[in-house]
């Protein structure tokens, strides 16, 4: 590994997940001698990005996969509706409207797409969703960039980012134990976000963030972002949030993944620790509602939430990874899952006296509201009545923060005296200077490939 | 008692259903062949339901590859592992006579070599006796050779036969409509899935990386053996509609069948072996690299003994060639429902029955 040091690389690219992967691609394609330098081990490459299923794309017509249209003010106001108006809108625009040459040029490079996965179809035209998920897609590309002659080193985590006067001089890395300072003539950083980092997510969220668990990757500690905003790098973003969602309390701590949803909400009653009901459960469709939970279970004690449901209800929603708790009455199953069994007899009690007759309707917002009861739950709300029930433990599971370095159209970063003269940036890392707050499914992946593309020919373009 | 319960609580069956739950939840393979549209169609997983699907995996590996959460993942994903050890539990617990099966898997090679031994002994033996004939019948009578081989036609046909009943029975098949059989066979005939999906082959002996080379190398093996078939079947109808006895010259149907049968045959069958031989053999099934190995020897040996045979014709090497040729013939068709061989019978049910799930 130590011959990494005796070279000096036209390009260091800092990480190995979807936005690194585009930037050193695009770069060895010019002809630049690239090296990617990603922190974890070989087996779990790819960040977050391994765990991705589908990227969000403007196009004018059919294409691909993709179905009908897509424009782009429609993306873009789907973009305003999320974030509440806190995206710069230059580069939000310039995501969107790059996003459909991306589509062609990542089949070009090895991609694969699929048609909308089964269950998804609401998804079916704005999406694209890779063959195999993310993995797929991350190992294509590193199959590529192999094949293009790009140097990999795995489990190579960056320290600390040599910058003086403004300029990019050499990254020093650890790989395996080992301490090196690699030099390059320019660099982009691709190492995502901090919430694998819990105490900087307890310091910034509170102590409560130690209950949470993260969906994605253990590596994306922030090392990198928190080296450049000591140094003086400009920052975009709310320092203190995360995006959380909620998901089945049983996850593993880190890299759980898409299966550790939980869908059942809207058609359940929840209820928290002290087995009270704290949310209108049925406020809207559940892809809608569910980045909300996140934070509403997050702001209960012990951060836990309890998903009840009954009979009629368990085959509404996909399937979940852990079979859930199940018992003959509600008080059977409030005592297996440890909550108090009285309070959340009366709890269901009240509940089910608040319902109202009327047709439900599984799939659309039905009006089926309870009555008189406080919070309301303002559809599906059916009397949980018909053995056996089933519950589901729910906890926040941070997807990524939104604090990151500022970047300019070019993707080059600024530092305290205006542009850094050599440092670039893709992906989360950069991600909030367009998502300030919200998500939008499938922006990560477009953002992570729309400035990935354009870091790594701006840097290429730089040295050549 | 049925099947299922003897097989209940099975560890292969257990760990199978495991990892389905969570690609249930996942889904994200979905393109890459017929198993995961079929998973979705379902909630649970009943000992059948995981029998099928197992016997639809072709065992392409993209499933593996593309997984988030293989090892040392803590949910430990290796499903092409998985449905192979739940496919070939299940080839054994079919097989007839019940017991037969598992005794191949651990020492296959030595039976399948001591049967071939025997039988050309047999065949050398019969042959020394004085009897009548022109070419290969001057060795062995013609009499002879279908006394011997009727009987060890019938008898594998029957007993794979009554495998697939026991199959059909627990896969919950339905009366079969003409469309199964021939969706079926157009599958197999492409060997639609090993192309994963899009055409890009699977992942066999180049980790992560796509190739079609499995896929064409199967199909080698796979049109070599139906051409020597139907080179043995019209040299049969030749003999008996039209009174036209073997030797045969080149320029004959069942020569021009059986000769770039036989080559594509030997070709396919070395190709496979060298492929298998750099692919990762934790994504397979577990025990059974013995119990593959002796089937693709016999096939070798069929093969080269009867490309040889024709080589040599008119040779003294004849004496030698031709009971090895019947007797390893003869092994091939007495050991197929034991043998990796049944693996085509099983995954054209199993193609069929999930035609029949389509609609
Ligand atoms: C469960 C889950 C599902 C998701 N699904 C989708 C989806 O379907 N569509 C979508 O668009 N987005 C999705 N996202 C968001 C998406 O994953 C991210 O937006 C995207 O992957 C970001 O790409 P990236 O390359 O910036 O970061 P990552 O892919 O996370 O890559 C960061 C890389 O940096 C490396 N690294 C970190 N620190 C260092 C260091 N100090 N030195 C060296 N290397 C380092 C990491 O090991 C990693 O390889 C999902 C996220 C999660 C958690
Ligand atoms: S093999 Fe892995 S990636 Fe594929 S569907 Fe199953 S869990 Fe998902
Ligand atoms: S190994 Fe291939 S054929 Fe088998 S389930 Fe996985 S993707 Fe399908």
């Amino acid at each position: 590994m130590s011959d990494l040091a005796g070279v000096d690389w036209d390009l260091v690219v800092v990480g190995g997940g979807n936005a690194a992967l585009c930037a050193a691609i695009e770069a060895a394609e010019t002809g630049a001698r690239v090296v990617l330098l990603e922190g974890a081990p070989e087996f779990y490459r790819g960040g977050n990005s391994r765990h991705t299923r589908n990227f969000r794309c403007m196009h004018r017509g059919p294409l691909s996969v993709l179905t009908d249209a897509y424009g782009e003010d429609e993306y873009y106001d789907d973009l305003i509706r999320v974030t509440k108006g806190q995206t710069d809108e230059g580069l939000a625009r310039l995501a969107i409207t790059t996003s459909e040459d991306c589509l062609p040029w990542m089949e070009n490079h090895g991609v694969r797409f699929q048609p909308s996965l089964s269950g998804t179809l609401s998804l079916s035209r704005t999406n694209a969703f890779f063959l195999g998920g993310g993995k797929a897609l991350v190992n294509a590309y590193y199959n590529t960039a192999e094949d293009l002659g790009v140097a990999i080193a795995y489990e190579a985590q960056v320290k600390h980012v040599v910058v003086t006067g403004g300029r990019f001089e050499a990254v020093e890395v650890e790989i395996g134990g080992e301490r090196l300072t690699i030099r390059g003539r320019a660099v982009v950083l691709a190492s995502g976000g901090f919430q694998s980092d819990l105490d900087w997510l307890a310091r910034a969220w509170g102590p409560a963030a130690r209950n949470f668990l993260i969906r994605g990757t253990p590596y994306n500690r922030g090392v990198v972002l928190k080296d450049m905003l000591d140094q003086g790098a400009e920052s975009v973003g709310d320092p203190t949030q995360c995006h959380a969602v909620a998901i089945d309390g049983r996850a593993p701590q880190y890299d759980g993944g898409i299966v550790t949803r939980l869908d059942c909400v809207p058609f359940s009653v929840v209820v928290n620790r002290d087995g009270e009901r704290f949310y209108d459960e049925g406020e809207d469709v559940w892809p809608k509602r569910y980045a909300i939970w996140g934070r509403l279970v997050a702001a209960q004690p012990d951060q836990v939430g309890y998903s009840l449901i009954d009979a009629k209800s368990r085959d509404l929603f996909m399937p979940s990874v852990f079979p859930p708790i199940e018992a003959g009455s509600i008080g059977e199953l409030a005592e297996k899952m440890g909550l108090p069994r009285e309070k959340v007899e009366a709890t269901v009690a009240a509940f089910n006296a608040a319902c109202r007759p009327g047709t439900f309707h599984p799939t659309e917002l039905d009006g089926l509201a309870t009555e008189g009861l406080e919070p309301a739950k303002t559809n599906w709300a059916r009397p949980l009545d018909t053995p056996p029930y089933y519950g589901y433990s729910l906890r926040p599971g941070v997807t990524f923060t939104y604090l990151g370095l500022k970047v300019d159209d070019t993707a080059r970063v600024t530092g305290p005296e205006g542009r850094y003269e050599n440092v670039w940036a893709a992906g989360e890392i950069m991600a909030g200077s367009i998502l300030g707050q919200g998500y939008l499914a499938g922006f990560g992946m477009t953002i992570g490939t729309v400035f990935g593309r354009i870091a790594g020919r701006e840097a290429a373009a730089h040295v050549a | 008692m049925s099947l299922d319960q003897v097989n209940a609580g099975a560890p292969a069956l257990e760990e199978a259903r495991r990892q389905l739950e969570i690609c249930n939840a996942c889904r994200y393979c979905e393109g890459y062949c017929a198993v995961f549209p079929a998973m979705t169609r379902q909630k649970a997983f009943a000992d059948g339901d995981l029998t099928q699907l197992a016997n639809l995996c072709h065992n392409c590996r993209g499933c593996y590859y593309a997984c988030q959460y293989t090892e040392p993942h803590e949910f430990a994903l290796n499903l092409p592992a998985a449905l192979a050890d739940v496919r070939v539990e299940s080839w054994e617990r079919y097989a007839w006579p019940t017991g037969l099966a598992p005794m191949f898997q651990r020492n296959g090679l030595a039976i399948a070599m001591a049967v071939i031994a025997g039988f050309a002994l047999l065949f050398a033996a019969v042959a020394a006796l004085p009897g009548g004939g022109e070419g290969f019948y001057a060795y062995l009578s013609h009499g002879a050779m279908v006394a011997i081989f009727l009987p060890a036609f019938v008898f594998p046909m029957v007993a794979i036969g009554i495998a697939l009943r026991r199959y059909w029975a627990d896969v919950g098949g339905k009366a079969l409509r003409a469309s199964d059989v021939t969706g079926a066979l157009h599958d197999a005939g492409r060997m639609k899935n090993l192309d994963g999906g899009q055409g890009q082959g699977c992942n066999f002996e180049d980790g992560d990386r796509f190739s079609n080379a499995r896929r064409i190398a199967h199909q080698l093996i796979l049109y070599g053996f139906l051409l020597c078939f139907a080179s043995t079947s019209v040299a049969t109808l030749m003999h008996y509609l039209m009174g036209w006895e073997a030797p045969y010259g080149f320029w004959t149907p069942p020569k021009m069948l059986g000769v770039p049968g036989g080559i594509l045959l030997v070709a396919g069958v070395l190709w496979m072996a060298s492929l298998k031989v750099k692919a990762d053999h934790d994504l397979g099934a577990k025990n059974v690299a013995g119990g593959e190995i002796w089937f693709y020897i016999v096939l070798l040996v069929v093969a080269a003994s009867g490309l040889l045979l024709y080589a040599l014709g008119g040779t003294g090497a004849v004496a030698v060639m031709l009971p090895l040729h019947l007797g390893s013939v003869l092994t091939f068709f007495l050991l197929m429902p034991y043998s990796k061989m049944v693996h085509g019978f099983f995954r054209l049910a199993a193609l069929m029955r999930d035609r029949q799930d389509k609609g």
